[in-house]
């Protein structure tokens, strides 16, 4: 059973739906022991970092999730979901993450040339790097996904999996072993994205 | 790079695909639902649905249809029509839509574009305006563009993006309908006044249309039309490839 972390932030209806799709078995969770019963963990999330964190460490599931990472359980964190595994966030002030991935979130207007509108928002061509990644084993390297986001994450070292050019190459994808993050959103980029999902349920 | 977009416009009454739909392979063309799936499988890079449904009893489909859109397509679901409160982005947020358009119901309470973006984010707040030349300025129209309201179009738009609209729809009640081309003169104006993305609407009458668009106006993000797609006047796939010979980035 995978996991979807409930914690008030943001609607969940797309990312159940797209499971369902594949017929992977997803359960909306709120409490800690069904966090521990499932196999695999989804952290979703849209709005604002600081908010989000504390109505994560609020729900009490911040501390079951970072113990069942480093148990080795797969989790993957989706767009906001995904800047919460990294270490901290320059959104609004300065806030903790919760560092299953080594790197900070910075607005992207620092990086990006005039001209470019924030957000950015719209259909992007990943781009690998690194080692192949097991995320990406029924993708190819050019395949669109659909991104909303004005910060990314930065100063990641190895663990960047893809990036998206958009005037600068922005941190689209991320893991290290067991923990992945996408900034884009899976659950809205078609059969790309179904098929990212797939192979997030394929990981062991 | 990002690639520009491609926005088929459905619009539903009393749960039905409404204007005319002529497609091989369909077994109900005024479905929302399978018309949503064909779309999406035909390359389509985001879905627009207007409610223009009088009735509580269709406004009740309306969720109905959206609800079962979402389960079944997975790209992003920008809903418009009837949308004059907070709890109205509350129903069809809900039901799976990713973004709300709103147009005659900013113009009755303008508050409601920062109320919505405070609540959801700038990025799930549609400006949609209805744009026509009158006395020689771009004038806002309500109400489906029966209506002048006697507003400067520009001010208004960026009154609204300023307030937290994450994104325009300019439709152009000059070219609408005429099939001769998108406003590109509206379009620039738009484009050169905010830095939210625009997405152009109205005029679409072919593929080379589309690539006008683009290629005149690099800071337009998406293209909206109903009819040609409908018709199969112009098939999303030819047009993406034509974009990408062309040099006009298309996700395919």
């Amino acid at each position: 059973m995978i996991a979807i972390i409930d914690y008030g932030v943001g609607n969940l209806f797309s990312l159940c739906s797209s499971f369902a799709a594949i017929g992977a078995e997803a359960e909306i969770v709120r409490d800690a022991d069904a966090l521990r019963a499932a196999d695999r963990i989804v952290l979703p999330g849209v709005g604002a970092f600081g908010d989000a964190a504390d109505k994560l460490r609020a729900s009490g599931l911040a501390a079951p999730l970072c113990e069942e990472a480093r148990a080795g359980k797969p989790i993957l964190g989706i767009c906001l979901g995904m800047q919460l595994l990294f270490e901290k966030s320059y959104e609004y002030g300065v806030h903790d993450g919760l560092a299953l991935l080594p790197g900070v979130i910075r607005p992207i207007a620092e990086r990006i040339p005039a001209g470019y509108k924030i957000p950015h928002i719209g259909w992007n061509a990943l781009t690998f790097t690194g080692a192949p990644s097991p995320l990406f084993s029924r993708i190819k390297d050019g395949d669109c996904v659909y991104f909303v986001h004005s910060y990314a994450a930065e100063d990641c070292g190895d663990c960047v999996i893809a990036t998206a050019e958009y005037g600068a190459p922005l941190t689209a994808a991320a893991a290290r072993e067991n923990v992945f993050g996408c900034q884009f959103h899976p659950e809205k980029s078609g059969e790309v994205g179904l098929s990212i999902l797939r192979a997030f349920c394929e990981i062991s | 790079m990002i690639t520009k977009r491609i926005i088929p416009c459905l619009d539903v009454k009393n749960g039905r695909v409404v204007k005319g739909v002529n497609f091989e392979g369909l077994h109900d063309v005024s479905s929302p639902v399978e018309l949503a799936e064909y779309y999406s499988r035909a390359g389509a890079d985001e879905l627009v649905f207007y409610d223009i449904t009088a009735s509580a009893e269709g406004r009740a489909l309306f969720t109905d249809i959206l609800t079962e859109t979402a389960r079944r397509v997975f790209i992003p679901l920008t809903v418009g029509g009837g949308i004059n409160t907070v709890a109205d982005f509350d129903r069809v947020l809900k039901c799976g839509a990713d973004k709300v358009s709103v147009n005659s119901g900013a113009i009755r309470r303008p508050e409601l574009v920062g109320e919505a973006a405070r609540l959801y984010g700038d990025q799930c707040v549609v400006l949609s305006v209805d744009v026509k030349r009158v006395d020689g300025e771009f004038r806002v129209f309500a109400r489906g563009g029966r209506d002048d309201t006697g507003m400067e179009a520009i001010s208004w738009i960026r009154r609204c993006v300023d307030a937290g609209a994450g994104e325009v729809v300019v439709n152009s009640i000059d070219t609408d309908g005429v099939k001769g081309g998108f406003d590109l003169q509206m379009l620039d104006a738009v484009c050169r006044a905010v830095s939210v993305p625009v997405i152009a609407s109205g005029g679409a009458g072919c593929t080379e249309d589309f690539i006008t668009l683009f290629s005149s106006l690099p800071r337009v993000d998406a293209g909206l039309a109903a009819s040609i797609f409908h018709f199969g006047e112009v098939k999303i796939r030819d047009l993406k490839e034509e974009m990408r010979r062309r040099g006009i980035p298309a996700r395919i």
